[in-house]
């Protein structure tokens, strides 16, 4: 049993087939990082792996369970839309909203759960950040406060759709470095999302790349070579290795870094 | 008694009157209500909505005085269909300023016309408009008891969900909560609280209890229950002080509950910033 496993998997939005007889496994405890251009389809698969986003065909098993809403085995970080970025509410609190928003009635916050959100909230080094308030966070602290929601409810597999968006260099690096310490001392599942491989190459322990409906996982040098890519994009792909870093470029373009660059700035006119 | 206290006291102490004591209790139920609704409804952004839901309470309510009944009754009525029918749109549309824009200027617009039809015009809108809590009676006043009781049970069943779907509505979502039901719910609970708001200052007015205290709230306290019982407070200390002064004052108790509402959050924003 995988920890998710997408198995003839075709998933249509709009008309279009986002996911085309896509099969892959995400095996537990190891770390995933998830490639592709933009519109490959990544929020998507993470949608569908929640049950949100409806599956033409095939299966999708998530922790040996069909994948259904509500699984809260599975811990999910969306991207950060910011709209809480306005709020002056404590981080604390807002992480205590969501580890107990599923519940009708005026539940309350018993210790246990108190103590799980403080372990959660240090367990990504953001216990004191949680004091202040969630809008007056830098962009890397408040993703680290909202990283710790994903750890809440002791889940096997968590999925975080970009976590790194928008964010500095010190910043991406510091969030990749959290996602492995927590893969490893928690033993499970991390699907990370990102537009460019170089941030997480050195933690991942294999990479999943998207493209054209297709999805490929692997090592890092059996998926991120010039014929698998170059099939992924559909068209010719060149890739540069030069030391611990991986350069995709069509003809002279650097598709991945063009991406993130196009990506950034929707995300600062959206804000 | 002696001719100062006679100056300072022009008539009888205010509670000694019935009247009085039906208005510091309709103000201070719908203020609490207000208050507590409010909060939720600054932090999903709905202002624009909640202000929308009161002027079809407009139209409600003139209807009603045309057909011969209660304006309280249209007024619940039409906020809250229209509350109901806002929610099953979706989040999108109640959030679309222009379509909202739209629909109160058309709610306004017919409650004009139903006002045309109906013969004492003049004092009824100005009621509706701008409010009239000294016009209150026991039967109101009950009915104003009962539905904060309902909507306060309402609010309490389904707060936890809300509040998760309005910071983060996909998360809320992925973990199973029906989000579309629980706004839905939400602008049914706010429809009630604009109704009982309308009571008290008005149509055109209602910002200044649902909104004010809550704004001012989110700008005091970084506490979300906290921040709450804030607003609630704030809001209810806004109707008493404004019925209060209308009282020696003899001006609107409408005005004076506007002002109130309008100091404390110009006086919020001065901590907020002072505190940075």
């Amino acid at each position: 049993m995988s920890a998710l496993s997408f198995d003839n998997v075709t998933v249509r939005l709009g008309g279009r087939d986002v996911l085309k007889a896509a099969s892959f496994d995400v095996e537990h405890g190891e770390f995933v990082g998830m490639l592709g251009a933009n519109g490959a389809g990544k929020t998507t698969l993470m949608r569908a792996a929640l049950g949100l986003a409806p599956v033409a065909s095939g299966e999708i098993r998530a922790l040996g369970r069909r994948a259904t809403r509500g699984n809260s085995q599975i811990g999910y970080m969306p991207q950060n839309r910011g709209a809480i970025a306005g709020l002056r509410l404590r981080g604390w609190d807002v992480v205590a909203s969501a580890a107990i928003g599923a519940r009708f009635g005026f539940a309350r916050l018993d210790r246990a759960m108190r103590r799980e959100i403080d372990w959660a909230l240090d367990e990504v080094g953001a216990l004191d950040l949680a004091q202040r308030g969630i809008g007056e966070l830098s962009g890397g602290e408040r993703q680290r406060v909202l990283l710790s929601q994903a750890l809440i409810g002791k889940p096997r597999l968590i999925m975080l759709d970009e976590p790194l968006i928008s964010l500095d260099p010190a910043h991406q690096r510091n969030v990749v470095e959290i996602a492995r310490r927590i893969c490893d001392d928690l033993k499970v599942a991390i699907l990370f999302s990102a537009h460019e491989l170089n941030p997480l190459v050195n933690a991942i322990d294999r990479v999943l790349y998207l493209g054209g409906g297709e999805a490929v996982i692997g090592a890092v040098d059996e998926v991120v070579n010039a014929p698998v890519l170059s099939r992924l994009y559909g068209a010719p792909i060149e890739v540069v290795h030069v030391g611990s870093r991986y350069y995709v470029m069509a003809g002279d373009v650097d598709v991945e870094h063009d991406a993130h660059r196009h990506d950034h700035h929707a995300h600062g006119a959206h804000a | 008694m002696t001719p100062i206290a006679t100056i300072i006291t022009p008539t009888a102490p205010m509670l000694e009157y019935d009247f009085m004591r039906t208005a510091f209790m309709a103000s201070g139920i719908a203020a609490l209500l207000a208050g507590t609704v409010g909060f939720f409804l600054v932090m999903r952004g709905q202002t624009f909505a909640g202000h929308a839901l009161s002027h079809v309470g407009f139209t409600g309510a003139t209807g009603a005085i045309l057909f011969g009944l209660a304006p309280l009754a249209g007024l619940v009525g039409f906020t809250f269909v229209a509350g109901i029918g806002m929610g099953l749109f979706g989040e999108k549309l109640a959030e679309r300023d222009v379509a909202i824009g739209m629909m109160l200027s058309l709610a306004l617009g017919l409650g004009l016309l139903f006002l045309h039809f109906y013969t004492a015009a003049a004092t009824q809108a100005a009621a509706l408009l701008f409010g009239n809590v000294l016009g209150v009676d026991q039967a109101a006043l009950l009915t104003l008891a009962v539905l904060a009781v309902a909507s306060f049970v309402a609010l309490g069943i389904i707060i936890r969900p809300l509040i998760f779907a309005s910071l983060e509505s996909e998360l809320a979502e992925a973990r199973g909560v029906p989000v579309r039901f629980v706004s839905t719910a939400f602008l049914a609970i706010v429809a009630i609280a604009v109704a009982e708001c309308a009571q008290i200052v008005g149509v055109l007015l209602v910002f200044t209890l649902m909104v004010g205290p809550a704004a001012a709230a989110q700008n005091l306290s970084r506490g979300l229950m906290a921040g709450v019982a804030l607003a609630a407070a704030l809001a209810l200390a806004e109707a008493w002080g404004g019925l209060t002064l209308a009282y020696y004052s003899d001006w609107p108790t409408s005005f004076w509950i506007t002002a109130l509402s309008g100091l404390v959050y110009l006086a919020s924003l001065g901590v907020r910033f002072r505190a940075r």
